[in-house]
């Protein structure tokens, strides 16, 4: 059960000694108790308030780790039900499913794409980098070849599927170092499970028949000491499954309901056959929730838009995402062909840049930092202005690339173009449009 | 610690507005809980798609797009009937894209002609949407709403610039307005607070928050979505409880990521069914942030986002 920042405060040293950096004892209660603080920068706590505190004081939806090194897979550590509120954390895993009846060409098929479907975006690559197992055949040496074979041709994180615990041990005992998720822990295998997980220190998966035997299951979890858990209400309706998701985060969230405080694992494909429905139950889950996806197979067409979604929804509302300052290359320019400038708010060079593509003239894009603020909204604070923008050019290097001297800016910082003919000596400056939509049409005309 | 299902507390609902008349008219909104969270309270009306009908044949459309419109996409009115007889549209979008100015810029009148023309033949509700022209919008919209008095129309997109005049024709022929504001919560209530004071009333209007695809800014309108839907249902914001119009076909199709073929990008995959998806996985995503009415174009989009409505509010 949760404790108020005022209980919280009344265990703490009360020193005010600011070595938690926080200034005050109470301040930091309160941030404890919002789950915004670790109790662990407190370095004088008590060991009796340690033990006291330490479940008050954990965040109400619990991180969880699946892997090892670099690539590991963080997820769960949200603190709100809306965006907005202040951002999703942590983007769900989405993992590509391969059974142990598969072919040999179809393992292999599928850890190809694990590895080759990525996507460059906003200077961020969107990937996958997680597999999910499954013993289908419920045979353990089937299921521990597979392991292996994967294991060997992948560096992805893992999860092993298995309602059989000596069948998951199998397949488990030849990647233990990897340290996979072990999915799943039901009502009739949970004890199984749960020394397994300990041993290995595995992230292990609760499944449970809806959201009241999920939670005893937790319990059992929480008391051997597993925290790395991810929870599945077992629902396989779309209605249902959205509805779980919405309880077990506003009951951690807003109840502060310990036994469903962990990060979710759903299964699009176990409620259709369908893989475009499939694709469009699992863009559901991008928005509400879940923490892990798992994927009957992998399709650039579903995949690369469910990625990109995810990307949108887990872009922090208060630091808008920004593209790289410089030169770009559009439809193959050469010395001749237009110069234009822009800012460095991604959703602005998505659309300036699809729009120049559109035209399909051949066309120079300098997108200038801007701090990832929009044309009108840099160009008000001051960091798009002809003081800025002309030197920017200049230096950039565009002169070695073009003949001429001529420079497009956006309509709306039309304004400008006095002050950039004074910057920018011998230069020609031309306003461009105002929308993004009236960019092919410009460029159509434009002559150099 | 016995589990209990946690509740937000309601204290609003969204207005329920009629569209279009007559035996095929529809009715939206009416909401008391967030998007399809129907353990906590009602959704009397499921959301509405209308289909994307253009009054000029579109140019550089994918493929995939124009394939199911093969024939009719020179002439609005079988489009219409196509929409409407092949793909079960329950409502029609007309976009008038060739009254841009900076496109075809075609007479406000022969534009109302064919708002005419489709509304005398077809029975479902009729959205008439402009090209976000304040001077073309206002004189073109004014003309529709003339020409196609009692018909009830659903007039878009009415901004601050041009709610006046737009309005003022609205309301004295019986059309219903959709006030369009850029991705903005506070320049949406105000909006719908100066129609109200122009004298639109409250049954005929709706709102468009500009949306954008995957990729393009979704977050942006599903936060503020999320936003209008907070202030309607839980701060009593009466000013923001009416029904949500997304117009999102066109802000998907025109996407490089839709046009691309799977020859240029391999990785892309079947350029087909992935502007399928775009355009239904971002129709998903607004549902859940709170759409009523989807302005959809490709049926097997449509089909796919009809079908996740019915799974989502399956008995």
């Amino acid at each position: 059960m949760a404790l108020s920042g005022i209980e919280i405060f009344k265990l703490l040293p009360k020193t005010n000694c600011g070595d938690c950096g926080v200034p005050t004892c109470l301040a930091f209660a309160m941030s404890l108790a919002a789950g915004k603080a670790e109790l662990s920068k407190c370095p004088h706590v008590s060991e009796e308030a340690k033990s006291k505190l330490s479940e008050a004081s954990a965040p109400p939806i619990l991180p969880v780790t699946i892997g090892t090194g670099e690539k590991t897979l963080k997820i769960g550590g949200e603190t709100v039900m809306f965006r907005h509120e202040k951002r999703f954390e942590n983007p769900p895993g989405i993992a590509i499913l391969i059974s142990d009846t598969m072919d040999d060409a179809e393992v292999k098929a599928r850890l190809e794409k694990s590895k080759s479907l990525e996507y460059e975006r906003v200077g961020l690559t969107l990937n996958t980098n997680l597999i999910a197992l499954k013993a289908e055949s419920g045979d353990a040496a089937k299921f521990t070849a597979l392991v292996n074979k994967v294991k060997d041709g992948s560096d992805a994180n893992l999860i092993l599927i298995s309602d059989k615990a000596d069948v998951l041990a199998a397949g488990l005992k030849a990647c233990a170092d990897r340290k996979p998720l072990l999915y799943a822990a039901t009502k009739g295998n949970i004890d199984a499970m749960a020394a397994l997980a300990k041993e290995n220190g595995c992230a292990v998966a609760a499944k449970g028949d809806g959201l009241e035997e999920l939670a005893t299951l937790t319990e059992k979890l929480d008391a051997a000491g597993l925290k790395n858990v991810v929870i599945d209400s077992g629902s396989r309706t779309v209605k249902q499954a959205l509805e779980d998701q919405i309880i077990i985060r506003s009951a951690a969230l807003n109840k502060k309901y310990r036994p469903l405080g962990y990060p979710t694992i759903v299964f699009p494909a176990e409620m259709t056959d369908n893989p475009m429905k499939e694709a469009l139950i699992a863009s559901m889950f991008i928005t509400k929730y879940a923490g892990i996806i798992v994927l009957s197979d992998f399709q650039g067409e579903s995949l690369f838009p469910l990625l990109v979604e995810r990307l949108n929804i887990y872009t922090d509302p208060q630091r808008p995402l920004a593209t790289k300052q410089g030169i770009y290359e559009i439809n193959n320019p050469n010395e001749n062909s237009p110069l234009m400038v822009t800012s460095n708010f991604s959703l602005t060079y998505f659309i300036v840049s699809g729009e120049i593509e559109n035209s399909k003239v051949p066309s120079w894009l300098y997108v200038k930092d801007t701090e990832g603020l929009s044309v009108m909204t840099s160009w008000a604070a001051g960091k798009f202005s002809a003081d800025i923008i002309g030197p920017a050019i200049l230096k950039s290097g565009i002169t070695d690339k073009i003949k001429h001297k001529k420079l497009i800016i956006p309509g709306y910082i039309a304004a400008e173009s006095g002050g950039l003919e004074e910057e920018m000596p011998d230069w020609e400056i031309m306003v461009g449009p105002r929308e993004g939509a009236h960019i092919p049409g410009y460029l159509k005309d434009w002559k150099p | 610690m016995a589990f209990e299902i946690p509740k937000t507390a309601y204290s609003g609902k969204i207005r329920q507005i009629k569209l279009g008349k007559g035996d095929k008219a529809v009715t939206v909104g009416g909401e008391t809980a967030y998007p399809f969270y129907l353990f906590e309270g009602e959704m009397p009306n499921l959301p509405k798609i209308a289909m994307e009908v253009y009054d000029m044949p579109p140019e550089e459309w994918p493929e995939a797009a124009l394939e199911p419109f093969a024939g009719v996409t020179d002439d609005p009115l079988a489009w219409a009937q196509k929409c409407i007889n092949d793909y079960g549209a329950e409502m029609i979008c007309l976009q008038l894209l060739s009254t841009d100015p900076n496109g075809l810029n075609r007479p406000a009148d022969e534009a109302a002609q064919v708002a005419k023309k489709l509304c005398d033949a077809i029975d479902v509700p009729l959205i008439v949407w402009g090209t976000a022209n304040h001077d073309k919008d206002t004189e073109v919209l004014r003309m529709v709403a003339e020409l196609c008095q009692n018909k009830s129309l659903i007039l878009g997109p009415v901004e601050e610039a041009d709610h006046k005049k737009i309005g003022a024709a609205a309301i004295g022929y019986k059309h219903t307005v959709v006030a369009s504001t850029p991705i903005d919560i506070n320049l949406a209530k105000q909006l719908n607070i100066l129609l109200g004071n122009l004298g639109v009333s409250d049954d005929l209007l709706a709102m468009d928050p500009t949306v954008s695809s995957i990729g393009y800014g979704l977050e942006y309108c599903y936060s503020v979505m999320e936003r209008m839907r907070m202030a309607a249902l839980t701060q009593q914001d009466a000013k923001l409880q009416f029904p949500i119009i997304c117009n999102i076909a066109k802000e998907t199709w025109k996407t490089k990521e839709a046009k691309i073929t799977e020859a240029e990008d391999p990785k892309m995959g079947d350029a087909k069914k992935r502007g399928i998806l775009l355009e239904a996985m971002s129709a998903t995503a607004l549902l859940l942030a709170g759409a009523d009415v989807l302005i959809m174009r490709h049926p097997e989009a449509i089909k796919l986002v009809r079908e996740m409505i019915s799974d989502l509010t399956a008995k």
